[in-house]
């Protein structure tokens, strides 16, 4: 495969597309195919050729705005319907030439006007398991590029000059990380794409797995060409389906293509990538732990040093990013570290995918430059909180995360003004609550979730958290003490300072951050035995005999 | 070293041969292990101490280590499965849109806590963190299939379903 066979593939399918008149886009990624898109789409094609149009069906990926879902787009006219149903179809096979449907149309325009796609550029754009359509689109000429006129280190000095950091949630940047895998000695090294994507609330990963999943393979091809490796492996959740089946196809298609395999490009380089099943275990997002995890162990973390990349997977210097971390790679490579730099704010480069979904209108994913305002995200893109109800936290980083009251609303998107509000980017989880969220209840949540998914090894966190939950218990049902409250605090220090890995040492962070934000939350629980959102069951106050 | 001969097959059954398919192609090393339970919890429904033992044997990998594999991961399961089941989802965005509600009301229709099949073996309630489906949050899986924005009514409904059949 040469940029010139490539150019080949995607002038073949702009002419075999150009033959249409109209290009339907249907939404089927998970959200959206759980109410029956692929229905729809048949329906739409029957409909289509019925009424004698000269118009293409496509399945894509996801669009973004769940809320609305299911999700047509028509092309050129860029006309996008929501809510559509398979009864539907005639009437919008009828409308193509003429003027659109204006009950279905989706009027959204400032949902869609903040945002700056690029790791989603091609979500919702391309058939997520043709290869050749990604190709249409740029795709795999960064690999080429890369393999054919830079040398690894070039690729690296790219990375780096993008300021691009790790979309994980830790933050590290990405070229340091390469260089150092770059660097370490070795014959043999690993390229591992962390797709556990375990923070209940979060699907940023799931969805650019089903959507455009050969961008995921590409940024993983040019990060082993860069660093030296051979061989990669992506880790996934198995309750993704559908994300693990593109991606198998996917690879299947990419092998085809010789996009990977061996001498891709006409070069000596080979890569190979194959597919981890997770087994639903949150701590696996922890690099250490996802790596024992591929070995066919239990996923239990590791003290570092050393590193992965100076000792991974069977020992091995092993490169470890997030699905969104690949994902930004190929555009990069394309046009540029100083492009991808010249988006977001001084210290986080780029843009971020979030995950936006809690009491908010416009529930999905949506993609920002970094540095903007959360205040943006919330109320323009996302549409705010429904009516009748007020706004009372969003919650960022899942259960590592905090939970930032309004006032906290101006600050912008980045790494280091999340981490000084008490919160973290994390993996680009964002829950609004309202006022019938009770902050106590909320922390013992997060809690509760760290306290089972703790794997045990180290003590802080297996016997700490289980501590903190039975505190957060008393204070929720009404028995809880301003000592309890003490002793709490106490104790989160304890398992933030002294706990072996990240789920430990954040596990902490919505109890301290609801205690910064919503102390008289907590107040009202222990003295007042109320819950001022009405969610605590709490008990009477128990008369103590004279 | 004596060289170890896989274990014969504990059964006729079929399915044992697409087990022994996912270790063969991994060439029967050790780190196949999660990989072969998957397989063997997807042909089957469960993992039986038949089946550890006979991948674990398979593989060479000591059973307490394949039963601590087993146990460590939310994804396997001990028990057969009833004959449907429901998984709620219990992420953040489902528990702000009140999915314990959900779940409380299912407990109480079908009188099990989660993680547990009524008695006649038709139902299993069960419950998942997170299916990455928020933005139609609260969400419920009927036998794997995935209904977003789920009421009591509705979910209660399909239990009514489920029992009449």
């Amino acid at each position: 495969m040469t940029i010139e066979e490539l150019d080949q593939i995607a002038e073949s399918v702009r002419t075999e597309n150009s033959k249409f008149d109209h290009e339907i886009s249907v939404c089927m990624g998970t959200g959206c195919l759980s109410q029956h898109s692929d229905q729809l789409k048949d329906a739409l094609a029957k409909s289509v050729s019925a009424a004698g149009k000269n118009a293409f069906v496509r399945r894509t990926g996801c669009m973004g705005l769940c809320a609305a879902g299911p999700l047509v787009l028509v092309e050129p006219e860029d006309t996008l319907y929501q809510h559509v149903k398979a009864e539907n179809a005639d009437a919008i096979a009828a409308s193509l030439d003429k003027e659109p449907i204006a009950e279905l149309q989706c009027e959204l325009r400032e949902h869609f006007d903040q945002q700056v796609h690029v790791v989603l550029e091609n979500s919702g754009r391309i058939d997520p398991e043709k290869i050749d359509d990604y190709i249409a689109r740029d795709g795999y000429r960064a690999l080429l590029t890369a393999l054919n006129d830079m040398t690894p280190n070039g690729v690296i000095r790219q990375i780096t000059e993008s300021g691009l950091r790790g979309r994980g949630g830790g933050g590290y940047p990405t070229g340091l990380k390469w260089s150092t895998v770059a660097k370490a000695p070795g014959d043999q090294k690993y390229v591992i794409c962390n797709g556990d994507e375990g923070d209940p609330g979060a699907f940023m990963d799931r969805s650019v797995l089903e959507s455009d999943p050969q961008r995921v393979i590409e940024g993983m091809a040019i990060a082993a060409y860069a660093v030296g490796a051979s061989k990669g492996y992506i880790y996934v959740r198995a309750e993704y389906p559908l994300a693990v089946s593109r991606l198998t196809t996917s690879i299947r298609e990419a092998r085809r293509r010789g996009l990977l395999g061996t001498n891709i490009g006409n070069t000596p380089f080979n890569f190979d990538v194959e597919i981890r099943l997770g087994a639903g275990a949150f701590v696996c997002g922890e690099e250490t732990a996802l790596i024992a995890s591929i070995e066919g162990r239990r996923g239990t973390p590791r003290p570092r040093p050393p590193y992965p990349a100076m000792s991974g997977l069977w020992g091995k210097p092993t490169l470890i990013n997030n699905v969104e971390t690949f994902a930004n790679i190929p555009p990069i490579i394309r046009k540029g570290g100083r492009w991808f730099a010249s988006i977001g704010s001084a210290r986080s480069k780029g843009t971020k995918v979030f995950a936006l979904t809690g009491k908010i209108r416009n529930t999905g994913l949506v993609e920002v430059p970094m540095g903007i305002k959360l205040r943006e995200i919330i109320e323009v893109i996302g549409g705010g909180v429904p009516e009748g109800h007020t706004f009372k936290a969003v919650q960022t980083g899942g259960p590592s995360g905090g939970c930032l009251p309004a006032e906290m609303l101006d600050i912008g998107v980045s790494y280091d003004a999340l981490m000084a509000a008490g919160s973290i980017m994390g993996s680009g989880g964002m829950i609004v609550m309202d006022d019938t969220s009770c902050m106590v209840n909320v922390a013992r949540f997060f809690v509760e979730f760290c306290m089972t998914e703790s794997c045990g090894k180290c003590i802080p966190c297996r016997a700490g958290t289980a501590q903190m939950f039975t505190l957060l218990t008393r204070i929720c049902d009404g028995s809880g003490t301003m000592d309890d409250l003490a002793l709490l605090e106490e104790l989160c220090s304890t398992v933030k300072e002294t706990s072996l890995c990240g789920l430990g040492q954040t596990a902490p962070n919505p109890v301290l951050s609801t205690l910064k934000y919503f102390r008289h939350e907590y107040i009202d629980h222990i003295v007042h035995k109320r819950c001022p959102a009405g969610v605590c069951n709490l008990k009477a106050p128990v008369e103590v005999p004279a | 070293m004596p060289t170890l001969t896989p274990p014969p097959l504990p059964s006729d059954d079929k399915r044992w041969k697409i087990v022994n398919g996912t270790m063969r192609k991994n060439g029967f090393a050790r780190h196949a292990l999660i990989e072969t339970l998957h397989t063997v919890q997807s042909a089957f429904g469960y993992l039986d101490d038949e089946a550890i033992r006979f991948v674990a044997l398979s593989l060479r990998v000591p059973l307490s280590q394949a039963y601590g594999v087993v146990t460590f991961y939310h994804y396997f399961s001990l028990k057969p499965p009833g004959k449907h089941t429901m998984t709620i989802c219990t992420g953040t965005a489902c528990y702000i849109k009140g999915t314990d509600k959900l779940l409380a009301a299912a407990e109480q229709r079908l009188g099990i806590p989660q993680g547990q099949t009524t008695k006649d073996g038709l139902i299993s309630l069960t419950t998942a963190r997170c299916v990455g489906a928020c933005g139609r949050a609260p969400v419920v899986l009927t036998d794997g299939e995935l209904h977003g924005q789920m009421t009591g009514e509705d979910m209660l409904a399909q239990l009514e379903r489920w029992t009449a059949e």
